[in-house]
Order: C-alpha cells, then sequence, then structure tokens
C-alpha cells in the first residue's frame, strides 16, 4: 500500500530537515520526502498544519504478558502505543515468567507479531530471575532478540555482579539499563521523603537512594568500559553525576519520563495511588534540573516506564498499592504541553529525546529518521488540538494515570508503522 | 456554628473556626456526666462501628461510652476475630459495612490514608482513631480543649510535645491544632525521632530536653515504644531514660503551674516518673473523661443529613 | 429557603408586659401561692420570660414562697428531626441546679406551634427525675399542633397558617420587646 502524506511539517532532525513537505510511504519503507509528490495510486493524508515526525520510540515499558494479562497484554499495550503515537515499543523483562531465557524472548516476538499494532523490541534480564546474583544467559537473550538487559523493578545491589554484567555485555554492544536504587535505605519507602511524607505520615524514599547507585553504576561503567543506560532519572543530583560523567566522556546514557518533568510529590496529598511509582514523584528542584538536563543534552531520551495496574490492585492504602502508572497514551501530550509550549525543546530536540536517541543509541537501525529508504514508522501530530483524557478515553486496559483530567495540547493523530495505518483503527 | 463535612479525618485541613466550632461544642456533653441519666437520644437508632485493626482499650472504649451516652446502636469489630484475616480487602470491608447501613465508622488502621480510602469509597462518616503515622484528630481535640479548659486559653501557650514524634499520630495531629489556634509549640526528642522537616509545621525542636522545658505552660509526654530499639533509632531504654524522662526534678524549669499531658497508656518510669504521674500537675485522667466529651461532639457534628461523597 | 416580612405586629411591650403579669398570676393562683415550685425556661427566648415570670411573682401580692429555683433547659439533644437536617445546630447550656423530685415544674416557652419541642422537653425534665407535676406556660400560642400537647397558661392565642411565622423579639436578647407576625414575600 502507498501512502502520501501532503504538506506537513517534516521534522526530521537525524536527516538535519525541517520544513513543510510531502512524504511518499511505500513497501513499507520511505520512498520520496519532497515538495509536491504526485501519486494517484496512494492513500492520501493531507497533513496541512499538522508536525510529521520519525515514529516515536518509547524505550521503556511494561507489558505484562505472559503472567499478567488482567493488567495489560501485548495486543492491548501496543494499541495503547499506537493511540499514543508511539511506533515501537522496548519491553522490560519482569513478566512472569521472566525473560531470562530464550523460548521466553521467542514467546514475545512472535506474540508481538501476531498480535502487535507496533513494533515490540524485548528487554531481557541482567541476573537470572533479576535477583540480582547470577548473570542471566545474555549471549543466548541477544540471540533470541534482545536489545539490552535489565532488571527492571529492581536494583542489581551487589556491585561486583553489576561490574561483570557491564563487563559481559562490551562483546554484545548490549546496553545495561539500571534500575537506582538503594534497596535498604528505600525500605518501607512509599512516596519522596520530604515535606508531604511527613505531613502524611508515609515512609519516605529519599533522593539518595537513586543517586548513590547512579554514582556507583557510573564508577562501574568507567572501571568496565561497558554502556550503562540509567533508567527513568528523578533528582536534580543524578543529573549533576551524569552531566559530569558525560563530561569525562564515560559510556553512559540516560532517559527520564514525563511524570518527572510535571509532576512533584505535593501531587499525593489525598493518597490517591496514581501518584505512586518508583522512583516517586521528587519536588520542583527536580522538575527545573530535568528539564534543564534535558536541554543540554545530558539526558537523552524521553520514554514513559508504562507499568499497568488493574483498579482492584491500585484502590487500596497507600502503602499496599502496587508502584507504577501508564504512560503510553500521555507521553506526547506532556512532552508538547510542558516542554515544547514551554520553550524548553525545540519540536527537533523533543524529536531527537522520542525518537533519533533511541534507535541510535541501541541499533535500531532504519529508524528514527524519514529519510528516504528507512522504514515508515511515521507519527503525524496536530500541535494545536487541546484535550484531556477520562478514565475511559484510555486503550490501554489499565486506567492508573495521574493525567486523568488533565489539560493536554498536541495530539498524535495518525501512526503509520512499517507502512501500514497502526492508528486510527480501521474498524 | 457548624461544621460542613462528612469525615473528620485530620487536624491538618480544619481551620480554626472549624476546630473552635468543635471545642465549644463539648461543654453541653460534658455536662451529662454528672448527671444521674448519663444518655441523650440524640442519635438513637444511628449504628456506628469501631472498625479497630489495632488493639486499642482507651481509644475504642472511650468512642463506645460517647456513642452509647448518645444512644446511638455500637458494634465493635477488631481485626484479629473477623473476616479481615481471610483477606478481605479494606474496601471490601467498608462496602459490607455500608451495606448494613452503618451511619458512622470510626477507623483504626496500622497505615497512613486507610480512613481516605473508606471516605472517598463509602456514605457513611468516617471517623480516625488512628492512622499509622499521620493523624489522630480526636486526641488532638481532646487535649486541645483539656489544655483550653485549665489555661482558659490557648494563644501564645507554651506547649512541649516530648518523645517519639516521627511515628507519632497525637504529635501530628496536636501540632496541627495547636499552631491554628495560636500556641507556641516545641518538640523535644532525639534526632532519630523528630522529622527533619517538622520545623515546616512552624514548631521548635530541642534535642535536649532541660533547654526544651524552660518556662513551657504545658508538657505533653508521648509513649515511647521499646521495639524502636530494635530499628537503631535509639540505643536503648536506660539511655533514653537519661536523656528524656520527664521527672519533677527537671519539670522545675518549666512555669510553676506547668500542666501534664499523657495520651496513655504510660510506660511509668520510661517516659514519665510515677512521682510526675500521680503529683498535682498531671491531667491524664481529666484527658480520658473529656476525651468522651469531645468524642460525643464530634459525633454529634458528624450526625447531619448525609452529604454526597 | 423561604424569604419571610413583617407583616403585624402582634403584641407591644406593653401587651407583653401585662400577659406576663397574668400568666404570674394565674400560675401563684394554681399552685397554691408558689408552694413547691420551680420555673424551668427554654432556651433561649423562654429562658427570659421565665426569668419574668418570677420577678412578678415575687413582686405581686399573695406570694408565699421563698427563692423559686429557676432552670434553664436546651432540648436540642432530644429533639427527633436532628439527623435530617443538614448541619446539627449549636447546643446550649442546659443547668437544673436543684432536685426536681417532688417539685412542681413550670415549663416556660416563647411561642407553642406543633408540640414538638415541647415534647423534647418534657423527654428530658423525665431524664432529671420525677416531678409531682409539669405544667406548661407560653407566651404565644400559634395553633397548628401536631401532638396532643396544651398550655395550662396562655399569654395569647391566636390563628395562624403554616406558611406565617411567628416571632418573639425580647430587649434582654433582640434590643426591644414585640411579637411580629411575619408572612412570605
Amino acid at each position: 500500500m502507498k501512502i502520501l502524506i501532503k504538506g506537513g511539517k517534516v521534522v526530521d532532525p537525524a536527516a538535519k530537515f525541517e520544513g513543510v513537505t510531502d512524504v511518499l510511504v511505500a513497501d513499507g519503507r520511505i520512498a520520496e520526502v519532497k515538495a509536491n509528490i504526485k501519486d494517484p495510486d496512494a492513500l492520501v493524508i493531507d497533513a496541512r498544519g499538522k508536525i510529521v515526525v520519525p515514529g516515536l520510540i518509547d524505550i521503556h515499558t511494561h507489558l505484562r504478558e505472559p503472567g499478567h494479562e488482567e493488567e495489560e497484554t501485548i495486543a492491548s499495550g501496543t494499541k495503547a502505543a499506537a493511540h499514543g503515537g508511539v511506533t515501537s515499543i522496548f519491553c522490560m523483562p519482569n513478566t512472569h515468567p521472566p525473560l531470562d531465557n530464550a523460548p521466553a524472548v521467542e514467546f514475545v516476538l512472535l506474540k508481538a507479531q501476531k498480535e502487535g499494532h507496533v513494533n515490540v523490541f524485548p528487554i531481557g534480564c541482567i541476573t537470572k530471575n533479576s535477583a540480582g546474583e547470577e548473570l542471566a544467559e545474555i549471549g543466548v537473550l541477544k540471540k533470541a532478540g534482545v536489545i539490552a538487559v535489565s532488571d527492571d523493578g529492581s536494583p542489581v545491589m551487589n556491585s561486583q555482579v553489576m561490574r561483570r554484567a557491564l563487563q559481559y555485555t562490551k562483546m554484545f554492544n548490549l546496553p545495561v539499563i539500571s534500575h537506582c536504587e538503594d534497596k535498604n535505605l528505600t525500605k518501607g519507602g512509599a512516596m519522596n521523603d520530604g515535606h508531604t511524607s511527613m505531613v502524611l505520615g508515609l515512609r519516605g524514599i529519599p533522593k539518595q537512594a537513586e543517586e548513590i547507585m547512579v554514582s556507583r553504576d557510573i564508577m562501574l561503567a568507567e572501571l568496565t568500559g561497558g554502556h550503562l543506560h540509567i533508567a527513568h532519572v528523578s533528582t536534580a543530583g543524578s543529573v549533576e553525576l551524569i552531566r559530569q560523567a558525560k563530561a569525562r566522556k564515560t559510556n553512559v546514557t540516560a532517559e527520564t519520563c514525563p511524570h518527572y518533568f510535571s509532576l512533584t510529590d505535593e501531587e499525593v496529598k489525598n493518597y490517591g495511588t496514581n501518584t505512586k511509582m518508583n522512583p516517586p514523584l521528587r519536588s520542583a528542584e527536580d522538575i527545573e534540573a530535568i528539564k534543564i538536563g534535558l536541554a543540554d543534552g545530558t539526558i537523552d531520551c524521553i520514554c514513559t516506564d508504562h507499568a499497568p495496574h488493574t483498579e482492584e490492585e491500585k484502590n487500596k492504602e497507600y502503602d499496599l498499592a502496587p508502584f507504577g502508572i501508564i504512560g503510553l497514551e500521555t507521553m506526547l501530550g506532556i512532552t508538547i504541553t510542558e516542554l515544547i509550549e514551554k520553550k524548553v525543546l525545540t519540536w527537533a530536540q523533543a524529536v531527537e529525546k522520542l525518537a533519533v536517541n533511541p534507535a541510535r543509541i541501541f541499533g535500531l537501525a532504519g529508524r528514527g529518521t524519514l529519510k528516504p529508504g528507512s522504514i515508515a514508522d511515521i507519527t503525524i501530530i496536530d500541535p494545536e488540538r487541546e484535550y484531556s483524557f477520562s478514565e475511559k478515553d484510555f486503550v490501554s486496559k489499565s486506567k492508573n494515570s495521574p493525567f486523568i483530567g488533565r489539560k493536554l495540547k498536541g495530539f498524535p493523530e495518525t501512526t503509520i508503522v512499517g507502512g501500514r495505518i497502526a492508528w486510527p483503527l480501521k474498524e | 456554628m457548624t461544621l460542613q463535612r462528612k469525615d473528620l479525618l485530620g487536624l491538618e485541613h480544619l481551620d480554626a473556626k472549624e476546630i473552635e466550632t468543635i471545642l465549644n461544642t463539648v461543654p453541653p456533653f460534658k455536662s451529662l456526666f454528672t448527671r444521674s441519666i448519663k444518655k441523650v437520644p440524640t442519635l438513637r437508632g444511628k449504628t456506628v462501628v469501631n472498625l479497630f485493626y489495632e488493639p486499642s482499650t482507651r481509644t475504642r472504649t472511650s468512642f463506645e461510652i460517647a456513642s452509647k451516652r448518645l444512644s446511638a446502636d455500637v458494634v465493635n469489630i477488631s481485626v484479629a476475630s473477623s473476616s479481615v484475616v481471610k483477606g478481605e480487602s479494606l474496601i471490601d470491608t467498608g462496602k459490607t459495612l455500608e451495606a448494613m447501613k452503618a451511619d458512622i465508622i470510626i477507623i483504626r488502621h496500622g497505615l497512613a490514608g486507610a480512613p481516605a480510602v473508606l471516605a472517598r469509597n463509602l456514605h457513611a462518616s468516617i471517623i480516625n482513631a488512628g492512622d499509622g503515622f499521620h493523624e489522630h484528630p480526636s486526641q488532638g481535640l481532646l487535649d486541645l480543649y483539656t489544655i483550653r479548659e485549665k489555661k482558659k486559653r490557648l494563644k501564645g501557650l507554651k506547649v512541649l510535645l516530648v518523645g517519639d514524634i516521627l511515628h507519632s499520630r497525637v504529635a501530628k495531629s496536636n501540632i496541627w491544632g495547636l499552631t491554628k489556634l495560636g500556641a507556641e509549640v516545641r518538640v523535644s526528642g532525639p534526632p532519630t525521632l523528630i522529622p527533619s522537616r517538622i520545623t515546616d509545621l512552624g514548631v521548635k525542636v530541642f534535642y535536649n530536653l532541660d533547654e526544651a522545658l524552660k518556662d513551657v505552660d504545658v508538657v505533653n509526654i508521648l509513649r515511647i515504644q521499646l521495639e524502636r530499639q530494635q530499628e537503631n533509632l535509639f540505643p536503648s531504654v536506660h539511655e533514653y531514660i537519661e536523656l528524656y524522662q520527664v521527672t519533677a526534678n527537671r519539670l522545675r524549669a518549666a512555669k510553676p503551674d506547668v500542666m501534664i499531658m499523657h495520651p496513655g497508656p504510660m510506660n511509668r518510669g520510661i517516659e514519665i516518673s510515677s512521682e510526675v504521674a500521680d503529683g498535682p500537675n498531671a491531667v491524664i485522667y481529666e484527658q480520658v473523661t473529656n476525651g468522651i466529651a469531645v468524642r460525643m461532639a464530634i459525633l454529634y457534628l458528624l450526625s447531619g443529613k448525609k452529604k454526597a461523597i | 429557603m423561604e424569604k419571610y416580612t413583617e407583616k403585624k405586629i402582634v403584641m407591644s411591650k406593653d401587651e407583653i408586659s401585662q400577659a406576663i403579669k397574668r400568666l404570674a398570676r394565674e400560675i401563684a393562683d394554681k399552685n397554691e401561692g408558689g408552694k413547691d415550685l420551680a420555673i424551668v425556661g427554654v432556651q433561649t427566648r423562654g429562658v427570659f420570660i421565665a426569668k419574668r415570670i418570677i420577678d412578678e411573682l415575687k413582686n405581686a401580692g399573695g406570694y408565699k414562697g421563698g427563692e423559686i429555683p429557676l432552670g434553664v433547659i436546651d432540648i436540642t439533644l432530644y429533639r427527633d428531626d436532628v439527623s435530617s437536617m443538614e448541619t446539627p445546630p449549636q447546643v446550649k447550656e442546659t443547668d437544673i441546679p436543684f432536685d426536681l423530685t417532688g417539685k412542681k415544674i413550670v415549663l416556660v416557652d416563647d411561642v407553642l406551634y406543633t408540640g414538638r419541642s415541647i415534647r423534647a422537653a418534657l423527654d428530658e425534665l423525665m431524664d432529671f427525675g420525677r416531678p409531682e407535676n409539669i405544667q406548661l406556660a407560653v407566651l404565644v400560642d400559634r395553633g397548628l399542633r401536631e401532638l396532643p400537647i396544651e398550655p395550662n397558661f396562655t399569654g395569647k392565642k391566636m390563628d395562624t397558617s403554616k406558611r406565617e411565622l411567628i416571632s418573639v423579639e425580647l430587649e434582654e436578647v433582640d434590643g426591644a420587646d414585640r411579637v411580629v407576625l411575619m408572612g412570605e414575600e
């Protein structure tokens, strides 16, 4: 099928291009990018007034299949991704059973092929069962198709094990995605340690619990030369540590999530559990530092840490509710409203965080750009449309979002994956 | 003079006027206690449930007597002997009670925010009888009432809270109430037992008890939980007594008519000496009496037509 | 809430004064001049009327008793309609500083209407003890009873409708003495 996207403003920083032009898609690839393309066989999409960008790549999601299909499945999660303008997602290995063996990875890839609405790239475990003790069969996992390893959900507490992981993965060019948390400092904690946790009587999670492990992991990356990628950066201190490490040319990259540049821990005021995630919402100073870190390139990627949980699981006492919020469908809206509209990032810089850098850092050839020849993963955005989501507007199986009812600007109207339209759905 | 609320979850969100409304509602109820018939029919036919996830004799008994003196029907549920042990969630327990048409649910729970979960899911009025380290509003109110009754004012009064402030919901409610009504609040204890951000609430921190006691009008002594020693929050009971036990000798630094309070139950000889507990300045048993009157006032003020959730 | 406006003054300051004098005389006559008598006023304005009746009893001729005890009761906690109200009303003082048992109690209120307040007052008095009898004195009886309760001593009897309001104003509380009939705007 051919698709002709006419008159949109193309923002393709990887190709060093930004301007109003036409894009022709054929056989799953970008065929042409130039003005006034004519092709009578193509399906025409009128993109006048819209922004056309390389398909967004969310490098941190939890798909819950296998094991917790009541929260989300590969089918429903990828559908939510398409709704959010995301054309590729990385899924974390903390499923049940976990992705620490080849058959489990192959299952995810096959299911994604059969039922997925967007591209799915699995992440394998660093250690067996993410227990932090013995390395998983990383070579086997790479062969099965993982594009990185992580024990996300847990840190690798034992420094020697983390060191070996960073060393071992060098031969596969696999990034080690680290969930930085000192579990002894966070024991019993439910939200950021600060004024609000004191007032609410909840045990706090101090910022230092993240920063201590960021610092340790950076030192281990420097010791081994392995590629360290810091997951879900949430504090000003972490941003500064990464900035200094990059200045020293350490092989470290980093990501953050929309809630860490839009919500503070004051959101928790009524014990609403859609404010509970790990790492937790922090303070206004941390939001500022993260925005600066995005603008100056310290933080490379924006992702969601999409973590679906059912209503029954979340509708509980704050201490007992599981950590995690969904994010696939609001990532773009929050990014546009909080970063582009507020002039923290330009459109080109935002596309770098959402598509270019993810593709580059994790070696996704042919993605993150609209250069002719590249894979036709495209997101078409209405930059002016204002909207807000109620619970029933979410396509994800779970509705645990702190952004319900929040006014957003910038809507992903059309999502094209491999040259076919993934959103809107064909009814 | 009204309290426009469905629930009483804490003192943090009440303004000074609301707190004063509650305190001013207390006297007619206290005056009942000297009659031979200590009962009025005001809540006749109403069902009050005491839902206690943590053991408690005094608070539960106090709410029970308060409800019964208002002629309400009282049901006591204590967790060890109920379906909660079978794994029933808090919300399901609450909805079951609501299906039985409970009008008021008084809940004590080990986790902060548990009363809030019930308040937003049920039509019944919810009274927080203590939730984790968050608040214990009826205790805060009875402490405020006791101070105001004896000292005739709260504004400008120097009030000291001593002990494990970090884990104390009584301390938090006291701090909210006292600061809103203009008292000067001090806290004293070891740094490991005082939240670092407590000064945000307008209180002064003293690690040295003798300094803290200088010129003070009221001392409210909090119970020290001996298990905290296992968490390395203080080295030993002996050391705690050395540094923080309130004794008659130490109290010489305070005003001569200093009032001594304790929410109970007391660890005699640990946070409070027997001499002080039994001495003329202690109002500990008056707190208990006032507790019933204050709880009657709370039940009365929440008994109006049910408002929407 | 309907808005009411003043329609008519139904008792002037003088008329109130005369009525209270007459009530005091009738009470004395019916009660052996005041032996074993106690007066209990219903909060709020019933209390002031009760005080005035006691003054009249002492000053009028034919009074034989000593000090007449005064009690005050607030009936809010005994009302039958507290839980259907949006916000529970303020509870004022109740003080019966004498033993009711064996006494003749004259209950005093400003306006008698449905009779429910008096029913609550009777229940409350009974919780204090066992009086020899309870009699009722009211300044205004406006009719429209919903319970079988009748006053023993009445200042002024009048017919009113449910859409009207009788407002008793007293100098002690409102600055001047008058009874006003109010109607809907």
